[in-house]
């Protein structure tokens, strides 16, 4: 029988606040699957579990606060238990609170303890029936209920087949405003302030973390990306245009067939030595319009071919975008790419994400001269820049590698 | 499709990629990818979320077409036409 704790999701993390959970006592989980919603100061977190299995018991409860490493659930083959049933009937209508000690000291205020909600009745009625399929929920309208303290599972949904918009979390909000809002809220509603500050707090523990322990050293190289753009357009044309491939993804699948070729560039620098990936998880870095910046990983980006990684990456960038990561994104990446360039500036020059070893930067095409052959001619042109840890790597190893993103790029139908 | 109902469009697609921008605030004939820092990955997303609602295609060569949300409407206006 496992137990599946609370990740660390970040050197500085110390605890999360359990959002949702999105199975019961009696489902059956399978390696990889989403099975819980984490608040931590990266955002909402989707957790996914590391081993199948059948979940036999719901240790921590929306609501709680747990330490990282504390048990969530208890995780088994479901040969020991007698009667599934009998115990999924209290477990979805949680009469009472956890039974576990330290499980109840971090509780905050018990669901129960929340004021009748006379006005929102059948919607939110504190004990309303879980319907028996779960309704969809938006990527933001779990993150406002996360931001309000709403239990998603006692909200209505209005939407399509039942979905849960973010107006009907808002709703299920609204009469526990003023001096009750605490009671009724224990998922610890933080501002939009709160976020940004803990957002800037572990950016710079990060940051700084890096620029005092990692020596770094930068290279830079022009990438004449002609090539590729006109590679892209042509299969573009052909393509129906859900299946477009942007130059992003050619970016990407450089650096990580790069990565295996250069594997010096590609693991993680922990207990005075280099430990190098088996895989290639490539951070992808994505600024937060809201502020702020996240790396989560693009997964296994060396094993599949660009038409796989496209969808991934779009699906990526958007949940990001709507608030919504998951566990393994946010701790698995072994080298980091940023794109933050694309917007305007020619070279940028990253900071490695301890305990990673590398991070490739990307700059803004654009058309200028090239010589070739002895011969002017404009070219779209990238400029690409590795920052890397002298720890791990020279800087010779280093060039090798970013001439292997180039040559890679010159052959984009092998990418 | 009317008008409106095309800018309706146009509002949940760039809801869904940029939520926290509040439609109501843009310059609908400043450029729209600067005035929301869209990169190239998310106005592929707004465009893909476009075409889901309308089924109309939108080849990359017009991407240029669809700098402002006036110009949006415009194109896709002209292409419902033509449907």
């Amino acid at each position: 029988m496992g137990e599946f704790r609370m990740p660390s999701l970040g050197a500085d993390m110390e605890s999360g606040t359990l959002v949702e959970w999105r199975v019961e006592v009696g489902d059956a989980v399978t390696q990889g699957q989403v099975v819980a919603e984490v608040e931590t100061d990266k955002g909402l977190i989707e957790i996914e579990i590391f081993e199948s299995g059948i979940v036999d018991e719901i240790v921590a409860q929306a609501g709680d606060v747990v330490p990282v490493g504390a048990v969530l659930a208890r995780i088994g083959t479901g040969a020991s238990r007698p009667a599934a049933k009998v115990v999924r009937e209290p477990a979805a209508a949680r009469p009472e609170p956890s039974s576990l000690p330290g499980a109840a000291a971090e509780r905050q205020t018990a669901p129960q303890g929340a004021p009748p909600r006379a006005s929102l009745t059948p919607a939110v009625g504190p004990l309303a029936p879980r319907p028996a399929s779960r309704p969809a929920v938006s990527p933001r309208a779990r993150k406002r209920a996360a931001e309000l303290g709403v239990q998603l599972e006692r909200v209505t949904g209005s939407g399509i087949d039942g979905a849960v918009t973010t107006a009907d979390v808002e709703r299920a909000a609204a009469p526990a405003g003023g001096s009750q809002k605490g009671a009724a809220a224990p998922a610890a509603a933080k501002s939009p302030r709160d976020y940004k500050a803990a957002m800037r707090g572990a950016i710079a523990a990060a940051m700084t973390r890096s620029k005092r322990e990692i020596p770094h050293y930068y290279l830079s190289t022009q990438i004449d990306m002609s090539r590729a753009l006109s590679w892209l357009e042509t299969i573009n044309q052909a393509r129906p245009m859900t299946e477009r491939l942007l130059y992003s993804v050619l970016l990407l699948r450089a650096v990580a067939l790069a990565a295996r070729k250069v594997p010096e560039m590609n693991g993680h620098w922990l207990d005075n030595a280099f430990k190098p990936a088996a895989d290639v998880h490539v951070g992808v870095a994505i600024s937060l319009r809201s502020g702020g910046l996240v790396a989560p990983a693009l997964h296994d980006v060396d094993k599949q071919a660009l038409d796989q990684l496209m969808p991934k990456l779009l699906d990526l960038v958007k949940r990001v975008r709507a608030g919504v990561m998951r566990s393994s994104e946010v701790s698995d990446a072994t080298i980091t790419v940023t794109s933050v360039g694309e917007q305007g500036v020619d070279t940028v020059y990253g900071v490695i994400y301890p305990p990673q070893v590398a991070i490739v930067g990307f700059g803004k095409i654009r058309e200028k001269p090239w010589i070739a052959g002895g011969r002017v001619s404009a070219r779209p042109l990238i400029t690409a820049t590795l920052s890397a840890d002298h720890r791990a790597s020279d800087g010779h190893r280093g060039g090798l590698f970013l001439t292997a993103i180039d040559h890679l790029l010159q052959e984009p139908e092998r990418l | 499709m009317s008008r409106e109902q095309l800018r309706q469009v146009v509002r949940d697609a760039l809801a869904a990629v940029a939520p926290e921008i509040d439609f109501d605030t843009l310059d609908s004939s400043e450029d729209l990818r600067q005035q929301c820092d869209l990169d190239s990955v998310d106005f592929y997303n707004v465009v893909l979320a476009i075409h889901a609602s309308t089924g109309l295609e939108i080849p990359e060569v017009d991407y240029p077409k669809l700098a402002t949300i006036d110009h949006c409407l415009d194109y896709l206006a002209a292409k419902e036409s033509m449907k």
